[in-house]
């Protein structure tokens, strides 16, 4: 009786010392975490697939809280790789991340399918946004008031928007929605609306326009013609090592064989 | 062996008891969370700069943090809600538990149940491809989405709580008091609403401030039909309610701004613990007359 007990017991420790010795190898597994931009959502989502595709044992995550939030996130740790659609700000550098620019990603300006409108220049844009421009007739178009639709403050694209157009903080945005999806479906059910939206989420619903004469695309982004774009950007801690799988990681997606994938989802890769 | 079904007894009691207490915890945490975290900013901008500054301008380079147009909008809106949601609500109440037939009462109130049971996401999805282009069609306003498409969204969705609750209140009238007036010479509409509804008074006052409490903390259907842009409130402009406010900024925020969106979500907490005791002074007066 007393025998089995004490097997019991042996065989129970070293039941509990493999489960140690599990629970060590599976915080070793390899796991490459990204966090920030949502923009960057089908671009990140490609590449990670295309990962994890070739290394089996490796688990890529994405987590979609927006640019500053990623930044603020890999600046303290929490994940590998910070991702923000918009360059960093000198403060932001200066407090020890690096950033390394991916992917350019042009900012398509689109009104409903019904407006005649087909090209803007860049300060009609601006004035239409300010409030100079309110009617769709000044610029060529039907008479009705022209309806302005954004995103929401702090969003990567409306930061990436005002800041090409100069119009930051003066915008008189009729609708400021939280979600790419939801300026394109409110451009797509309102013929007076006019919207930006990331290239790469474009859809036939919407008329796309060009900006001073140039149709936005991936040439056009790239040889930085068309004037509307911002730039991808993995963000990295300057002091502190990826770890291996992040970054082989990182070594794949900035290497020439990502291009494809890069330009599969529809921004301009940076190399 | 007394003593061991003492000890049982009592140890129950202390689990029971444990489990009372995460309520109240959690209660307690989130009440002292959004103090601690609320607080800050408004201290930062000042009491009277914060409640009534008319301009919200969060990521600006000189920011100003005014949250008077969230209030206005959200008072206004669910008054507009409770203003369109109550006769249909109060009515639709009476008519199920004293007039209609057995089989009418039990199709519609599944119906109203269902009701109750859509997301408010599906509310918002709807609101946003049916009634902000309706509204933009048959008003000729240049965009649809707008606080008039909220406040319709909003007393649809405060229907179910009204009517169940006032249901549940007429209900609860003793049969007696109906059947007296009905062989004093009264027509059995008249009894309805000079005897069952006074009688069941207190009920449906609670209704309506369960009204007040689903349209004041409803965020996810406004911020689709809202438009959201922090406007003073006006019926066809584009506005932003202290709910919205907070979830339409909160995933990009940083800093001042993050604060001062605590410091809305305590504003709204206010507002509902103020629903929560109008709820419950008419819930005890209730108690007190039966």
């Amino acid at each position: 009786m007393k025998r089995t007990k004490k097997m019991f017991a042996l065989a129970a420790s070293a039941l509990l010392a493999a489960s140690l010795f599990a629970g060590c190898k599976s915080e070793d597994a390899k796991t490459v975490s990204t966090d920030g931009s949502t923009s960057m959502a089908s671009v990140i989502g490609a590449l990670g697939e295309a990962f994890e595709a070739e290394h089996s044992d490796v688990t890529f995550t994405y987590n979609p809280t927006g640019s500053s939030s990623g930044i603020q996130a890999v600046s303290e740790g929490r994940c590998d790789i910070g991702l923000s659609s918009r360059a960093l700000s000198e403060e932001e550098k200066a407090s020890g991340l690096t950033e390394t620019i991916l992917a350019y990603d042009g900012i398509a300006i689109i009104v409903n399918p019904e407006n005649p409108v087909t090209d803007l220049s860049l300060e009609q844009i601006a004035a239409i946004y300010k409030g100079e421009i309110t009617n769709w007739s000044e610029v060529g178009g039907n008479d009705a008031e022209i309806v302005l639709i954004g995103r929401e403050a702090g969003s990567g694209t409306r930061d990436g928007f005002e800041s090409v157009t100069d119009t930051e903080d003066v915008c008189k945005y009729r609708q400021e929605l939280t979600s790419t999806g939801d300026v394109i479906t409110t451009v797509g059910s309102n013929p007076d609306a006019i919207g930006y939206a990331s290239l790469a989420s474009v859809k036939d619903s919407i008329k796309v326009l060009a900006v001073d004469g140039v149709t936005p695309s991936e040439a056009t982004v790239k040889d930085g013609s068309y004037a509307v774009q911002r730039p991808f950007v993995l963000v990295t801690k300057s002091d502190t090592e990826l770890s291996e799988t992040a970054q082989e990681f990182f070594d794949f997606i900035t290497s020439a064989d990502a291009v494809e994938l890069i330009s599969g989802a529809g921004v301009v890769a940076a190399k | 062996m007394k003593s061991k079904k003492q000890f049982v007894e009592r140890l129950v009691h202390g689990v029971f008891l444990l489990l009372g207490l995460i309520t109240v915890g959690c209660v307690l945490l989130i009440t002292i969370y959004l103090v601690i975290s609320g607080l800050p900013a408004i201290r930062e901008i000042g009491l009277v700069d914060f409640l009534f500054g008319k301009t919200w301008k969060s990521t600006a380079a000189e920011p100003s943090f005014g949250i008077l147009p969230f209030i206005l909008t959200s008072i206004y809106s669910t008054a507009g809600a409770i203003l369109l949601g109550v006769p249909i609500g109060f009515f639709t109440a009476v008519y199920l538990s004293k007039l209609a037939p057995a089989a009418v009462k039990t199709a519609v109130s599944s119906a109203v149940s269902l009701l109750a049971g859509i997301p408010s996401v599906v509310y918002g999805l709807v609101g946003m491809l049916v009634l902000v282009p309706g509204i933009r069609n048959v008003f000729d306003v240049p965009d649809g989405a707008s606080m008039l498409a909220a406040t319709i969204v909003l007393a649809v969705m405060i229907l179910p709580s009204i009517i169940k609750v006032s249901i549940t209140s007429l209900d609860a009238v003793p049969k007696e008091y109906e059947d007296a007036s009905l062989a004093l010479g009264a027509t059995p509409v008249e009894t309805y609403f000079r005897v069952s509804v006074p009688a069941a008074k207190s009920g449906i006052a609670a209704a309506v401030v369960l009204g007040v409490g689903r349209a004041i903390g409803e965020a996810m259907a406004v911020m689709m039909v809202s438009g959201n842009a922090p406007n003073m409130p006006s019926l066809f402009e584009s506005v932003r309610f202290l709910t919205t406010a907070v979830a339409s900024e909160m995933s990009y925020s940083r800093g001042l701004q993050r604060q001062a969106l605590f410091s809305i979500a305590l504003v709204l907490f206010l507002f509902i613990m103020l629903i929560n005791a109008a709820l419950n002074f008419f819930l005890k007066r209730d108690k007190e007359k039966g």
